[in-house]
C-alpha cells in the first residue's frame, strides 16, 4: 500500500537521524550547546505542528497556545519536583491536563469565529498564566526550580509520535472533516459533519500536544517562570505556522527549525537581535506571502507518497 | 394519497426581528416526487430552504421528515435524517481534491473511529478504502472521474455545479434540494442538468424539491409547483395550473391591466 509504504520511509529517516544525533552526542563531538539547540529546535517542531493541527487544517485562528505549554510545563514540573512520579509520566500527564486545559477553553470559545476567537484563546492563554503566577505552590512570579531531565532521546520520541498521530489523522475521514470546516463550514455542517466536535477535537488535540512540548520546554531549563509563558511565546508559535504556510505540516517543521536557528545564532548579537529577526519575517512575508511551502508538503516535490496534506 | 408524505411542513415561518422573511409556509413532498419551487427575488425561496436544513430554527409552524419533528435540530442532523441541499452560491470545498469533496460527504456514512485512524488499525484501511470506491462510483455517474485529483476550485464553472450535485448524493439523501442547480449555466448545460436529475432521480429512487429561476427547466421536468411571493405561499399545483394562475403572473409581472387584446 502507498500509504504504508509512506510510514516505512518516515520511520527509516526518523532512525537516521535521531541514531546520528545521538552518535554525535555521546561521542562528544556536538557540545551541550549544540544539543541543547536540538532539542530546543525539537520543542519547538511540536509546539508549531500542533498549532497547525489547529490553525492550518481546522482553521481556527487561535493565538493561545502558549497558554496549553504552560499547562504543560507546570504540570510535568509538579509531577517531577514535587510528586516525585518519573520523567515520562510527568510528561504525559502534563499533555493529558492541557488537552482538559483546551477542552474547557475549547467548548465555548470555538462558538465564535475569526478575530473574536482570537481574542477569546489570547484572553484565556493570559487567565492562565495569570493563574501560575498566584499560586505559591509552583513558586509564582519567583518561578518554580526544575531539574534538567530533557534529553535529545525524550525529545525525538515525542517529536516522532507527534508528527505520526497528527499525519495519522490529518490523512483520514476525521481529518478531511476538519478541513471541510476550514474551507466553508456551511457545507461542512450541510454534509452532515458535526463541526463543532472536530472544532473541540482538534484544538484539544493539539492542546494535548502543546502539553507535551510544555513538559519537555520545562525540564530543559532549571527554571520555568510565569513570564516565558506570555503572549509573546503564542506568537512565536503562531509565526511558525504562517511562515511554513497555512495547512503545510512540513512547513510548520521547516520553518520551526529555520527560525529557532536564526534566532539562537543570533543570541551573539544581542542589540539587533530582534531587529534582524523581525527583518527576517518581514522579507519572507513579502516574497512568499503564501508562507514558505504554502499548502504542499514536501513529498510533493518527491512525488511518490502524499503525506499529511493540508491541502488537497 | 393515503401513505404518510415524506416531507411534510405545517405553517412553518420565520421572523427576524420585525421581518417575517417566511410566514404560514405548507408543503408536502411524497416519495418520488420532483417539486419546484419558484418565486420572484427576495420571495423566500432560500429562506425556506434554510428552514427545511436547520440553518434557520423555525418561529413557527412545524417540520416533518417521515413523520419525525426535525425543528430546532443542527444542520448535520437533518442531513444525517435525510435532507441534502445543494447551494445557490456553490460551497465547495475548494483546497479539496475533487474526491476528497465526495469523501467529505460520505463521512458520515463511515464508521472507523479517530483512535483506529491514528493507530492505523485495520478498521481504518478498511473504512477508508470504502469511501474511496463509493465516492469514486458518485464520480463516474458524473463524469467527473476524469478530475478526481484536481482542486475542487480548478473546475469549470458547470463541473463545479455537478460536483455539488454529486457531493449532496454521496450523503445519502431521500430528499434532496436543489438550490437554483443551473445558475449561470448555458442553454446546453441546462438541458444536460436536465437529464441528469430525471436520471439521477431514477437511479437511486429520489425525492428531489428544487428552485430555479430557468422556467424552461422548472416547467420541464416538475410534477408539481409551489409558488412563493413575499414569504407567503401564493399557489401550488401542476405547471399547467401554475402557468395560468393569476396570482402567479400578478407576483411575477405585475397587476393585470384593464386593456385587453384591443
Amino acid at each position: 500500500m502507498k500509504k504504508a509504504k509512506g510510514f516505512w520511509l518516515f520511520l527509516i529517516v526518523s532512525i537516521i537521524v535521531y541514531g546520528t544525533v545521538q552518535f554525535l552526542i555521546s561521542a562528544g563531538i556536538l557540545n551541550s550547546f549544540y544539543s541543547n539547540t536540538l532539542i530546543f529546535i525539537g520543542i519547538n517542531i511540536i509546539l508549531a505542528v500542533s498549532l497547525h493541527l489547529v490553525i492550518g487544517i481546522t482553521g481556527q485562528f487561535s493565538i493561545g497556545h502558549a497558554g496549553f505549554l504552560a499547562v504543560g510545563a507546570y504540570i510535568s514540573a509538579i509531577f517531577t519536583m514535587k510528586l516525585h512520579l518519573p520523567f515520562p509520566v510527568a510528561i504525559l500527564v502534563g499533555g493529558i491536563v492541557a488537552a482538559l486545559a483546551g477542552l474547557i477553553v475549547g467548548i465555548p470559545s470555538l462558538r465564535l469565529k475569526g478575530d473574536y476567537l482570537a481574542i477569546a484563546t489570547l484572553g484565556f492563554a493570559e487567565i492562565i498564566r495569570i493563574v501560575f503566577l498566584n499560586i505559591d505552590y509552583v513558586g509564582g512570579a519567583a518561578g518554580m526550580q526544575v531539574s534538567h531531565l530533557t534529553t535529545w532521546t525524550y525529545t525525538f520520541v515525542c517529536l516522532f509520535i507527534t508528527i505520526l498521530v497528527i499525519m495519522n489523522f490529518t490523512n483520514s475521514r476525521h481529518g478531511r472533516a476538519c478541513i471541510s470546516v476550514r474551507e466553508n463550514e456551511i457545507a461542512a455542517d450541510a454534509m452532515g459533519i458535526n463541526t463543532t466536535f472536530y472544532k473541540v477535537i482538534a484544538f484539544a488535540l493539539g492542546s494535548f500536544f502543546a502539553g507535551i512540548a510544555g513538559g519537555l520546554y520545562s525540564h530543559n531549563f532549571y527554571i520555568i517562570l510565569p513570564t516565558n509563558f506570555g503572549f509573546l511565546k503564542s506568537f512565536d508559535i503562531l509565526i511558525f505556522v504562517v511562515l511554513g504556510g497555512l495547512g503545510s505540516l512540513s512547513g510548520a517543521v521547516i520553518s520551526a527549525i529555520l527560525l529557532t536557528l536564526v534566532s539562537t545564532f543570533l543570541q551573539d548579537y544581542p542589540e539587533t537581535r530582534m531587529i534582524l529577526y523581525s527583518l527576517v519575517l518581514i522579507i519572507v512575508m513579502l516574497y512568499r506571502p503564501q508562507g514558505l511551502m504554502g499548502t504542499r508538503e514536501i513529498t510533493d516535490f518527491f512525488g511518490k507518497w502524499k503525506s499529511a496534506k493540508g491541502g488537497n | 394519497m393515503g401513505k404518510t408524505p415524506l416531507l411534510q411542513v405545517q405553517a412553518a415561518g420565520i421572523q427576524f426581528g420585525g421581518l417575517k422573511a417566511v410566514s404560514g409556509f405548507s408543503m408536502e413532498i411524497h416519495q418520488g416526487e420532483l417539486v419546484g419551487l419558484i418565486g420572484p427575488n427576495g420571495a423566500g425561496k432560500t429562506t425556506s430552504f434554510n428552514l427545511l436544513t436547520g440553518v434557520y430554527v423555525p418561529t413557527e409552524g412545524e417540520i416533518l421528515l417521515e413523520g419525525k419533528r426535525l425543528n430546532g435540530l443542527p444542520p448535520y442532523k437533518v442531513t444525517r435524517l435525510g435532507i441534502s441541499r445543494t447551494f445557490q452560491n456553490i460551497r465547495l470545498f475548494n483546497e479539496l481534491s475533487v474526491l476528497d469533496n465526495v469523501k467529505v460527504a460520505y463521512h458520515s456514512l463511515a464508521k472507523h473511529s479517530i483512535i483506529s485512524s491514528i493507530l492505523r488499525l485495520p478498521s481504518h484501511f478498511s473504512g477508508e478504502k470504502e469511501m474511496e470506491e463509493k465516492s469514486l462510483e458518485f464520480l463516474k455517474i458524473f463524469q467527473l472521474d476524469k478530475f478526481k485529483d484536481e482542486k475542487a476550485k480548478n473546475l469549470p464553472y458547470g463541473q463545479q455545479r455537478r460536483l455539488e450535485i454529486a457531493r449532496a448524493l454521496a450523503a445519502g439523501p431521500k430528499l434532496l434540494l436543489l438550490d437554483e442547480p443551473a445558475a449561470g449555466m448555458n442553454p446546453q448545460e441546462t438541458h444536460d442538468l436536465m437529464e441528469l436529475i430525471a436520471f439521477i432521480r431514477k437511479q437511486f429512487n429520489l425525492t428531489i424539491l428544487l428552485i430555479e429561476h430557468d422556467m424552461n427547466l422548472v416547467m420541464g421536468i416538475c410534477e408539481r409547483i409551489y409558488v412563493l411571493d413575499h414569504g407567503q405561499l401564493i399557489a401550488k399545483g401542476t405547471p399547467e395550473e401554475i402557468r395560468n394562475h393569476p396570482k402567479v403572473i400578478e407576483a411575477y409581472l405585475g397587476e393585470e391591466v384593464t386593456i385587453d387584446h384591443a
